[in-house]
């Protein structure tokens, strides 16, 4: 019986690491398509923004009853899957707190705070699940964003919320159970009789059990340790489907976020040589050819996820949905369509797609959909007032901004698609050096007025 | 600037005046009232006049990025030309252009908003805000621009400007790093808002009106425009107006 449990488990375990290996693959893949952009210069600011950012959550703490509740979970995942590596090599050994014996002095100390940290988790996943759907938090309300009106965002919350509590109450209950079959000496569990006391919390869990027989005991024991590992081993595929990667991709995504001013657009090389030839300012080398090894100059803006930039990418894998860029933009608080959440959404919906694509039609296949036009709407991106709202809420840094700019170029520089008031506002720059159709020699004209009173 | 390189003299600064405060009516005020300043402390400063031109910031935000270039490129040369080291303006959008996006063209200079430049002035003792209206007891309430505050990090010289007229400084909830857009970035300005429920500054101006303030203290031309057409719309332009640092600190000194 001990074997076959043993076999079962590393079958489940080597199943995991197989669909979570092809599925990281495929989303490391979807993100190469993006342009190459550096984002490896001052390693040491980048690591010092991803300690305090991500590590620290430095941002979640704009709110900060939110930011701990945050934080337990945060705390939780983290520290608590340390339990996991002694819960999986029980199942591979067959052994039972394989790490009682060993670190016995330290031992009830480590399950007394994963338990704490346990009960912390399930409450606040609890008050999690009712803020979002009893107390009604604005920005997950799909009456007033359309980005959460498919069911699958909302789905998604309620799962992964739902998995963390009950994976929390087997871990309590199984350490319940087995603190019973310990005090009264059956078999393996009564081995640890005076190695393992009782813990801080599932010691109240205990009346629940106790009135069962040792056989149903087992089979609690037993049901709640593969609930406990077998939940786990699902939601970590699981979470490679779902808004929850962030856990994982915050970091990366911290550490290669922008560290210019939020208000630096990006210069556009391809295009300063164009501009140099016009101006007759061409330095040696823009006259010639490209150079070897030049990247072929591609399309001016971005109109699908290959002309964004890979780390754009990676921030909409990273994306949890929690809407606090959207709920901060002057657009969005104001009625417009366009919401940053569901820039990052979309643009990661477009990228799941052709993933679809890639596993239906060969890896080399591509459709005839583009972010720009199919997912995300030209009077979207004309909503945008660039204030950076969105990119200073986020509290992984992520940048909604960057890619509304790129569209944008796209359908100005390709297209010619401005609003007809913007190609007015072109031809008055052009021809009149400013945004306004004023004489620019009259440009001075207010010195006249400087000594009047 | 060009009759001081004829003169042989370089002035301290080039007071890059911006297209709002050349042509806007009411703009114009705030670039007069900031000339009146830096004439009253002496400073020698030079602007580029009829040579100035847009920085191409509108035509970058909506997209048109050839000719954002063509407007940076042709001003770098104006600018190289006259060898400018040091850049003081009244407008975030051109301060952040010149600042950040200018050296990636090979622009390069020292770009100061006028507010942090009057904090100087106000810290080193040379701009003493007396001899004019006084704001005592008055509420003022500062509005964040975005590409002053957010994009540049510059919260504390305008309030430590404002604070120099001794008023009653209130804030919005909506400030610093979560101030609120007055709506006109990002060439907004230069086309009608998209569908939706409310104008943005109407949604601004509702929390400026809401801390009880009688002046709404701006440091941007378009957050000018905006914020006043905020006040029009609810029919407070008797009770509060809005203006810009510059005038605030001018009125105060009398100028």
């Amino acid at each position: 019986m001990a074997y076959i449990q043993q076999f079962l488990f590393v079958i489940a375990v080597g199943v995991t690491g197989f669909l979570i290996s092809k599925r990281v693959g495929l989303i490391r893949r979807a993100i190469q398509l993006g342009r190459a952009e550096n984002r490896s210069d001052h390693p040491d600011e980048r690591l010092k923004t991803m300690l305090l950012v991500a590590f620290g959550q430095k941002k979640m703490f704009a709110n900060p009853l939110v930011a701990v509740m945050h934080f337990v979970i945060y705390a939780g995942f983290i520290i608590i899957n340390l339990e996991v590596l002694e819960i999986i090599l029980d199942g591979i050994l067959g052994t039972h707190r394989l790490f009682a014996p060993v670190i016995t002095p330290v031992y009830p100390f480590l399950i007394n705070f994963f338990e704490v940290l346990a009960l912390g988790v399930l409450i606040v996943c609890v008050v999690f699940l009712l803020r979002r759907f009893v107390t009604k938090v604005p920005r997950f309300q799909p009456e007033r964003h359309e980005e959460m009106r498919p069911s699958w965002p909302r789905l998604d919350a309620a799962l992964i919320l739902t998995f963390e509590i009950l994976l929390m109450t087997a871990f309590l209950t199984w350490n319940a159970a087995d603190s019973i079959l310990r005090d009264r000496g059956i078999g393996h569990y009564g081995e640890l009789q005076g190695v393992v006391p009782d813990f801080v919390i599932s010691q109240f869990l205990k009346p629940w059990f106790s009135g069962l027989s040792d056989g149903a005991l087992m089979a609690y024991e037993r049901f709640s340790w593969w609930f406990h590992i077998l939940g786990i081993l699902t939601f970590a595929v699981y979470v490679t489907y779902s808004k929850h990667l962030h856990i994982f991709l915050g970091f990366p995504n911290v550490y290669f976020s922008d560290l210019k001013p939020k208000g630096e657009m990006k210069n556009m090389p391809e295009v300063t040589k164009e501009v140099q030839l016009m101006l007759g300012l061409s330095p040696a080398d823009a006259a010639e050819a490209p150079a070897e090894g030049d990247p072929v100059i591609g399309r001016f803006g971005a109109k699908d996820v290959d002309d964004l930039k890979w780390i754009n990418l990676m921030n909409a894998y990273s994306c949890t949905e929690c809407g606090r860029c959207t709920a901060a933009c002057p657009a969005n608080i104001t009625g417009k369509k366009l919401s940053p959440r569901k820039i990052m959404m979309d643009t990661r919906d477009r990228l799941e797609d052709i993933q679809k694509g890639w596993k239906e039609h060969g890896a080399d296949y591509k459709d005839e959909k583009s972010l720009l036009g199919d997912y995300i709407t030209a009077e979207e991106l004309n909503a945008c007032t660039t204030c950076q709202a969105c990119v200073q809420a986020c509290p992984i840094n992520i940048n909604p901004l960057d890619i509304i700019l790129q569209l944008r170029r796209y359908r100005v520089m390709e297209e010619s698609q401005a609003p007809a008031s913007w190609n007015a506002m072109f031809s008055n720059i052009e021809n009149n050096m400013a945004p306004w159709k004023f004489s620019p020699g009259d440009r001075f004209n207010w010195a006249d007025q400087i000594n009047e009173k | 600037m060009a009759d001081m390189m004829a003169a042989g003299e370089t002035p301290e600064i080039l007071f890059w005046v911006g297209c709002a405060g050349s042509f806007d009516d009411r703009y114009k005020r705030v670039t007069i009232a900031f000339a009146r300043i830096l004439n009253h402390v002496g400073i020698k400063f030079a602007v580029l006049g009829p040579e100035e031109t847009c920085t191409g910031d509108p035509a970058r935000r909506a997209g048109n990025e050839f000719l954002f270039q063509m407007q940076a490129v042709a001003n770098i040369q104006v600018l190289d030309g006259y060898s400018v080291k040091k850049i003081v303006t009244a407008c975030p959008h051109c301060f952040n252009t010149l600042k950040n996006e200018y050296p990636a063209l090979g622009g390069n200079y020292e770009v100061i908003h006028h507010s942090t430049y009057l904090q100087q002035l106000i810290n080193e003792g040379r701009v003493k805000v007396e001899g004019g209206e006084s704001f005592k007891g008055r509420r003022i309430t500062y509005h964040d621009s975005c590409y002053l505050g957010r994009a540049n990090k510059v919260y504390e010289a305008p309030r430590q400007v404002l604070a120099a007229l001794d008023a009653d400084l209130v804030e919005m909830k909506r400030s610093r790093a979560n101030g609120l857009c007055c709506g006109a970035g990002g060439a907004q300005y230069f086309k009608e808002p998209e569908a939706g429920k409310k104008d943005v500054n109407v949604e601004r101006i509702e929390e400026a009106l809401g801390t009880g303030a009688d002046t709404v203290a701006v440091a941007c031309p378009f957050c000018m425009t905006m914020m006043s057409d905020g006040v029009k719309n609810k029919n407070q332009e008797d009770r509060v107006k809005v203006y810009d640092l510059a005038e605030l600190i001018a009125k105060g000194q009398g100028l």
